[in-house]
């Protein structure tokens, strides 16, 4: 607990990183963070902040410190092997004229 | 219903007069809660606070345009909030009290979404198909309420010395207002018999359990029952905080009454 | 890499249009000022709920109470999505508030001024949330990955913001006699402050240069005030409703409506403190702060002992 620029030993609430599931069977999305004492309350000020307007119908709530994400230098070793394999992207395929019409 | 006034008789007068009272009590406390907004002790908490405040007026709008509706007079949600005096009022005296601290906001409101939970599970099954539908549509929201109040109560009751102290205060201070929540007088009992209301006096020994399980749960005593018990506010009987919170409240529509304001 | 490559890269990356993201390298000056400006932004959304709170137990019908509430509560919301994307550069959103309840840290200045009617209400919606949308649609594309996302969604919930404001004033300045008084009144009082919310002229504005440079914004402040005057000319048309400079013309050759002088040293007085409600915008958060800190110590605490009970019954 850190001295407060008043004196008096103020906490902070710890941060929450918040995603929503827009639609049923839709992945879930990034919102934002919150602060919350604890996951209860996490989950209802994630409610009560991003879910205003209705953008979601279910919520996860994590803490942030908990999030391990990747780095800068991650990301050649990480994501350029897969620049070269085109064949995992359905542009890859040509289809012919009529099957494209049915969809 | 000033002292003036005679009790409803015909159906359509009992459901006017019991959407009003609802709508009163909703008006009311929304009014209360939105005291907050700007000043909450944490953003996410004055997040929430506001929603509570816009679901509880939001459901008087409902409530107050139906029960205009049931009069045909002509008049509106609006006529009913801002040209009524307090004597006129309706709600539960409970409601009217000062914002005071989190602790009491947060102790008035679980006492109450408690209340009206177990009301409207009675009340969305009215006999009458609009008054039942606004009911289960409001229902979800005062279940939430009741979740969000609840976990603060734990959490207030359960956490510090200081904030122990301060809703075991709280409590002790609101509990006297709560005997009027499960009174029965005519109208209750008349709208209960045309099958749109409910047995509010039934509803008090749920209440009364649950109240004491979370209680109990947030390390905090249950105020006891057999102290002066305030009664009076769904006759027009009030405290002296109503005046002052419609005089603010009402001023200005009232002032210039012919402009267009909504 | 060397200090001086690293900061090519950067450069390279900015100047192609790429997001900056909170883990990648950044050079010192642009995490403090994004840290700076963002800060500020946030302060701004939670002391901008302060002058239109004021109005909403006195708002004239249920329907404008919603919108008033909603509309203020939404301003919490924004505080906390701009605080969030600041503490992606490592500071806490207690650290911030504290530096400018406490300290010298800026806000808006706009929400240094009173809401005296109702119609200040609107012309608070009409003005400075139109104002605030020119800023944040530049900001939506704002290099900064965190502040832009944060932006995007602020800018779809704020469009009604300005609406509703308008929408009230519009029926205000065509009302009774007494609502086109308090119309009129509030926009004549409004309307220097909200030219002043774009900041200092460009030769007077000392980060300018660099937040460009950096493609954290886009638009000077003196283009970005020219295009809301271009815009708020003809809304103030539409409704009937004068702007209070007399010098506003249409100037041919440049397309742009000209305007006159702006009380400048007004503009810097209160920034320094010495506006109508400074003491007291800081005083009812600062209020608002030290009151809650027994909440949230209780919440900490509840949290803690729960998990020391948890812990034990597994």
């Amino acid at each position: 607990m850190k001295e407060s620029a008043n004196g008096t030993k103020q906490n902070e609430w710890p941060l929450w990183e918040v995603f929503y599931q827009p639609n049923n069977g839709k992945p879930f999305e990034h919102a934002g963070s919150v602060h919350a004492p604890d996951a209860e309350m996490a989950l209802q000020n994630a409610r009560d902040t991003y879910s205003r307007r209705n953008e979601g119908i279910n919520l996860w709530v994590v803490p942030s410190d908990q999030i391990v994400a990747s780095t800068p230098e991650d990301q050649g070793p990480f994501f350029d092997p897969a620049n070269d394999k085109a064949y995992r992207h359905p542009q890859f395929y040509s289809v012919p004229r009529a099957a494209k019409k049915r969809k | 219903m000033s002292t003036l006034d005679k009790t409803p008789v015909k159906r359509d007068e009992i459901l006017f007069e019991y959407l009003v009272r609802l709508a009163d009590d909703r008006l009311i406390l929304g009014q209360r809660l939105s005291e907050w907004s700007g000043h909450g002790p944490e953003l996410e908490e004055d997040l929430a606070l506001a929603n509570i405040a816009l679901d509880m007026i939001g459901h008087a709008s409902g409530l107050y345009t139906y029960a205009a509706e049931i009069e045909g007079e002509g008049r509106d949600e609006d006529d009913l909030a801002y040209f009524r005096d307090d004597i006129d009022f309706k709600n539960f005296q409970m409601l009217e009290q000062p914002k005071g601290d989190l602790a009491y906001t947060i102790a008035r409101q679980f006492l109450f979404s408690l209340y009206s939970y177990l009301l409207y599970m009675e009340l969305k099954d009215a006999d009458d198909e609009q008054f039942a539908g606004l009911a289960s549509k409001h229902l979800k929201e005062i279940r939430y309420h009741l979740r969000h109040s609840r976990e603060w109560v734990l959490r207030l009751g359960d956490g510090t010395e200081e904030s122990h102290r301060r809703i075991q205060d709280a409590f002790d201070d609101i509990w006297m207002y709560t005997g009027e929540l499960f009174e029965m007088d005519e109208v209750d009992k008349k709208a209960a018999e045309e099958g749109f209301g409910a047995d509010l006096a039934k509803l008090r020994k749920p209440w009364k359990e649950h109240v004491d399980e979370v209680l109990d749960e947030a390390t905090l005593t249950v105020p006891d029952d057999n102290q002066y018990m305030a009664s009076g506010g769904r006759t027009g009987f009030h405290t002296e905080h109503l005046g002052h919170m419609l005089a603010q409240m009402q001023f200005l529509r009232r002032s210039y009454p012919d402009a267009e304001w909504t | 890499m060397d200090e001086q490559k690293k900061l090519d890269e950067f450069q390279r990356r900015i100047d192609n249009g790429e997001k900056i993201e909170p883990k990648d390298w950044m050079p010192d000056r642009y995490r403090k000022q994004l840290i700076r400006m963002m800060s500020q932004h946030a302060h701004s959304e939670v002391v901008g709920m302060l002058p239109e709170g004021n109005w909403i137990e006195r708002a004239p019908s249920l329907k404008r109470k919603k919108v008033l509430l909603a509309k203020v509560q939404d301003e919490a919301g924004h505080g906390l999505y701009i605080y969030s994307a600041v503490e992606t550069l490592g500071v806490t959103r207690r650290e911030l508030v504290e530096e400018y309840i406490y300290g010298k840290a800026k806000y808006s200045s706009i929400f240094n001024y009173p809401t005296l009617t109702y119609a200040d209400i609107c012309a608070i919606g009409w003005l400075v949330d139109g104002a605030a949308i020119v800023n944040q649609t530049m900001l939506a594309k704002s290099s900064y990955g965190p502040y832009s996302r944060s932006m995007v969604r602020i800018c779809k919930e704020e469009s009604f913001h300005k609406k509703q404001g308008y929408e009230m004033l519009a029926k205000m300045a065509n009302g009774t006699p007494e609502q086109k008084k308090m119309a009129q009144d509030a926009v004549n009082r409004w309307w220097w402050p909200t030219l002043m919310m774009f900041g200092p002229p460009d030769d007077e504005s000392p980060n300018s240069a660099e937040l460009i440079k950096w493609g954290v914004k886009s638009k000077t402040n003196d283009e970005l005030r020219q295009s809301f005057v271009d815009r708020t000319v003809m809304e103030a048309k539409k409704i009937g409703i004068e702007l209070p400079d007399p010098d506003l013309k249409y100037n041919k050759e440049t397309g742009h409506w000209d305007y006159g002088e702006i009380p400048w040293d007004e503009f810097w007085e209160v920034i320094r403190g010495n506006g109508p409600m400074n003491r007291e915008r800081i005083r009812a958060r600062r209020k608002a702060y030290e009151e809650g800190a027994w909440v949230r110590e209780a919440a900490s605490e509840y949290a803690r002992k729960k998990k020391l009970r948890d812990e034990k019954a597994s």
